[in-house]
C-alpha cells in the first residue's frame, strides 16, 4: 500500500491539490496499478530487448521545409486567457 | 588556477559548463513551423509545437544532421542507436508540460575540446583539453515576456511567447575540467567558433542562440571531496562568464573561510551589480520523471552516413591555428585572430594560395582590411579587392616594383573598387624607381638646392640623411625605392 506522504509526492508533481479523502482513494488505486507491474516483473525477460514503443521502426523523419500553421490565431485564442498577442499566465516564483 | 588567500589556504575552483545552443534549421524539431528570430509574438506556434492532443511530432531530418556534426567535430562518440524521452515539469514557458529530450542514450558522448589560454601579452599559448560528457538534442522552450501586475484582482501574471517553443537546440555537457573564469570564458568561445565553422548555429549570446549554465565549486587543494555544488545562470556574453565565474569563486572561498555552508542552489547573474544573487528556490524538486517518448521512434545510424558527415567536417578552429603555426610560421596570436571566423581565415588561405608571403599576408588582413571592414561595417566577404588582388598586391612590393608606402597609398581604392594592383600601378604611373641613374640624378638635384644641409651634414649632423631621402621622395612622388635611395645618398654623402 502506498503512503500517504508517497500520494502527496506524485500529486505535488502532477500539480493535483487532493482532498484527504482522494488521497485515501489514490493510495489504493495507484497501489492496484503497482500490484499489477508487479505481476508482470514475474515474467522472465532476460532474453527480450526493451521495447519503448508498440510499433516497430526508426529513423522516421522529415525534411527542413517550412509547413506554417494556417491559424495560429486560432490557438491563441482557444487559451483560457489570452491578452493581446500573448498568454496570459499565472507569475512564477522567482520570477 | 589557484586562488591565495589571507590564511594560506589554497583552493581550486572545479567548473562544469552546461551549453544551449540553437541550431539554425528553418522550421522547428518536431513540426513544419518557422524558427525565425524576432517575428510577431505567437505567430510560429501550431498544434504540434502547443502541444494539443493526439498530434504526433516527427523528427527534423537537419537536426539530427546538425547535431551529429557538432559531436563529430567535439571529438565525441556518436550514438548508432539513440532515441528521445520526455522530461516533465511544469512551467508556464512549456506548453506540453513535459519537453522532448534525450535521457539515457544521448546521440553523442565522450568527446573533448582544446581550448588555447595565451596570456596578456597574447604570447606563450598554452593548450588545454576540456572533456565533453554528452551531447543530445531537444526543444527549446517559449519565452516569458513581460511580467505584469493585476492590481485591480491582486494577482500578478506573466504574458508568453511561444515562437521558441519546439525550435532545435543541442545541450553540450562539459566534464568538470574547467579551473577559473577566463578558461570557462575561452571554452565557450571555442564552441562559439565550432558551431559558426560548422554552419549548424549562430552561436549568438545576445539573442540567445548560445547560452551558458555554469556549476562550480569550491575545495582546498589536496582536498579529495567536492565542495557544495552551485548553478549560476543569465551570463549573455563571454566576460560575464568569466567575471560570474571569478565573483562566485571569491564568494564561496569567503563563506568557507567564515564558516557559513555553501547551500546548492541556482544564482543568477546580475550583470548591473556585477554579482551573483541566489533565485528563490524552484518549489518541487528536480524529479523529471523521464520516460521514453512514445510518440518518435527511435533513430538508427549507418556508419556510412557518419563517414558522409565526417566527410562534410570543415577544417575547425583548432587544427587552423595549429597549421598557421607550423606550416605558414604566423605567432599564436596572429593565427588566432585570422581564425576567428572561418570566412576570414579563408580568405587568408586564399591569398596564401595565390602565392603571396603568409606573414605579409597576415599583417595587411589583420591592419589595413580590418581596419577597412571595421569602418564600412562590411564582412571580409564584401570585400572587393578579392585574395588574388591582395597577393598580386603583396608581390609587388616583394619584387620592389613598388614601395609598401604606395601600396599603402593605392589600398583605399583597390578596397573599394578591386581590381588588379599592377594595371592600377602602370595606370597611374607609380612604378617604383630603381634605376640607379634616376635616383642619381634626382639626388644631385636634391644637394644641389639644399646647400645648407648638406654643409650641416658634412659637419656631423647626420641624422639629416632622412632630411635628404624625404626630398628625393618628395622629388620622385614617393617613387624613389627607399633602400637604394638610402644607400646611393650614403654613399654620396660620404664621398
Ligand atoms: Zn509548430
Amino acid at each position: 500500500m502506498l503512503k500517504p506522504e508517497e500520494v502527496r509526492k506524485v500529486a505535488s508533481l502532477a500539480r493535483l491539490e487532493l482532498t484527504p479523502d482522494e488521497e485515501g482513494q489514490f493510495a489504493t488505486q495507484l497501489s492496484d496499478i503497482l500490484t499489477y507491474i508487479e505481476q508482470l516483473n514475474q515474467l522472465d525477460t532476460t532474453d527480450v530487448l526493451p521495447t519503448t514503443r508498440a510499433i516497430d521502426g526508426s529513423n522516421i523523419t522529415r525534411e527542413d521545409h517550412l509547413t506554417p500553421y494556417a491559424n495560429p490565431r486560432l490557438i491563441l485564442q482557444g487559451a483560457p486567457e489570452p491578452e493581446g498577442e500573448f498568454f496570459r499566465v499565472p507569475k512564477i516564483g522567482g520570477e | 588556477m589557484n586562488i591565495a588567500t589571507p590564511t594560506k589556504i589554497q583552493y581550486e575552483a572545479i567548473i562544469g559548463l552546461e551549453t544551449h545552443c540553437q541550431l539554425s534549421t528553418h522550421t522547428k524539431i518536431f513540426c513544419g513551423c518557422s524558427t525565425a528570430f524576432g517575428t510577431p509574438p505567437n505567430t510560429n506556434i501550431c498544434p504540434v509545437c502547443m502541444g494539443m492532443p493526439g498530434v504526433l511530432p516527427v523528427l527534423n531530418q537537419t537536426v539530427l544532421e546538425y547535431a551529429v556534426k557538432a559531436g563529430l567535430a567535439l571529438n565525441c562518440h556518436i550514438s548508432l542507436f539513440s532515441k528521445f524521452d520526455r522530461k516533465q515539469y511544469f512551467y508556464p514557458d512549456l506548453p506540453k508540460n513535459y519537453q522532448i529530450s534525450q535521457y539515457d542514450l544521448p546521440i553523442a558522448e565522450n568527446g573533448w575540446l582544446e581550448i588555447e589560454l595565451v596570456d596578456e601579452s597574447g604570447l606563450n599559448p598554452v593548450q588545454k583539453r576540456v572533456g565533453i560528457t554528452r551531447l543530445h538534442m531537444e526543444e527549446d522552450a517559449g519565452k516569458l515576456v513581460h511580467a505584469g501586475s493585476d492590481r485591480l484582482a491582486g494577482s500578478s501574471y506573466s504574458l508568453v511567447d511561444y515562437n521558441r517553443t519546439g525550435v532545435p537546440l543541442i545541450e553540450i555537457v562539459s566534464e568538470p575540467d574547467i579551473r577559473s573564469g577566463k578558461e570557462a570564458a575561452e571554452y565557450a568561445q571555442e564552441l562559439q567558433r565550432i558551431i559558426r565553422y560548422l554552419g549548424v548555429g549562430d552561436g549568438n549570446m545576445q539573442e540567445g542562440s548560445l547560452r551558458c549554465d555554469v556549476n562550480i565549486s569550491v575545495r582546498p587543494i589536496g582536498q579529495q571531496k567536492f565542495g557544495t555544488k552551485v548553478e549560476i545562470k543569465n551570463m549573455n556574453s563571454f566576460s560575464a562568464i568569466q567575471r560570474a565565474i571569478d565573483y562566485e569563486i571569491e564568494r564561496q572561498i569567503q563563506s568557507i573561510e567564515t564558516n557559513i555552508p555553501v547551500i546548492q542552489e541556482t544564482r543568477l547573474w546580475d550583470e548591473s551589480n556585477q554579482c551573483t544573487m541566489s533565485m528563490r528556490r524552484k518549489e518541487g524538486s528536480s524529479d523529471y520523471r523521464y520516460f521514453p517518448e512514445p510518440d518518435l521512434t527511435p533513430i538508427e545510424l549507418s556508419s556510412g552516413q557518419l563517414k558522409n558527415w565526417q566527410g562534410d567536417l570543415p577544417e575547425l578552429p583548432a587544427q587552423k591555428r595549429h597549421r598557421y603555426v607550423s606550416s605558414f610560421g604566423l605567432s599564436a596570436y596572429d593565427a588566432r585572430v585570422l581564425t576567428e571566423d572561418r570566412p576570414m581565415a579563408e580568405y587568408f588561405e586564399s591569398v596564401i594560395a595565390a602565392g603571396a608571403n603568409p606573414k605579409q599576408s597576415a599583417n595587411w588582413i589583420m591592419g589595413d582590411i580590418t581596419a577597412h571592414l571595421k569602418t564600412t561595417k562590411q564582412s571580409i566577404s564584401q570585400l572587393s579587392i578579392n585574395p588574388s588582388d591582395l597577393a598580386e598586391l603583396i608581390h609587388l612590393i616583394e619584387a620592389n616594383t613598388i614601395s609598401s608606402k604606395i601600396a599603402k597609398e593605392i589600398l583605399p581604392e583597390l578596397l573599394v573598387h578591386g581590381g588588379s594592383p599592377q594595371s592600377l600601378i602602370d595606370q597611374k604611373g607609380l612604378t617604383q624607381i630603381s634605376d640607379t641613374g634616376l635616383l642619381m640624378a634626382a639626388i644631385d638635384k636634391v644637394l644641389t638646392a639644399n646647400p645648407q644641409e648638406l654643409e650641416q651634414y658634412r659637419q656631423g649632423k647626420t641624422k639629416l640623411l632622412g632630411f635628404f631621402v624625404g626630398q628625393v621622395m618628395k622629388q620622385t612622388g614617393g617613387r624613389a625605392d627607399p633602400k637604394l635611395t638610402n644607400q646611393l645618398l650614403m654613399h654620396k654623402l660620404t664621398d
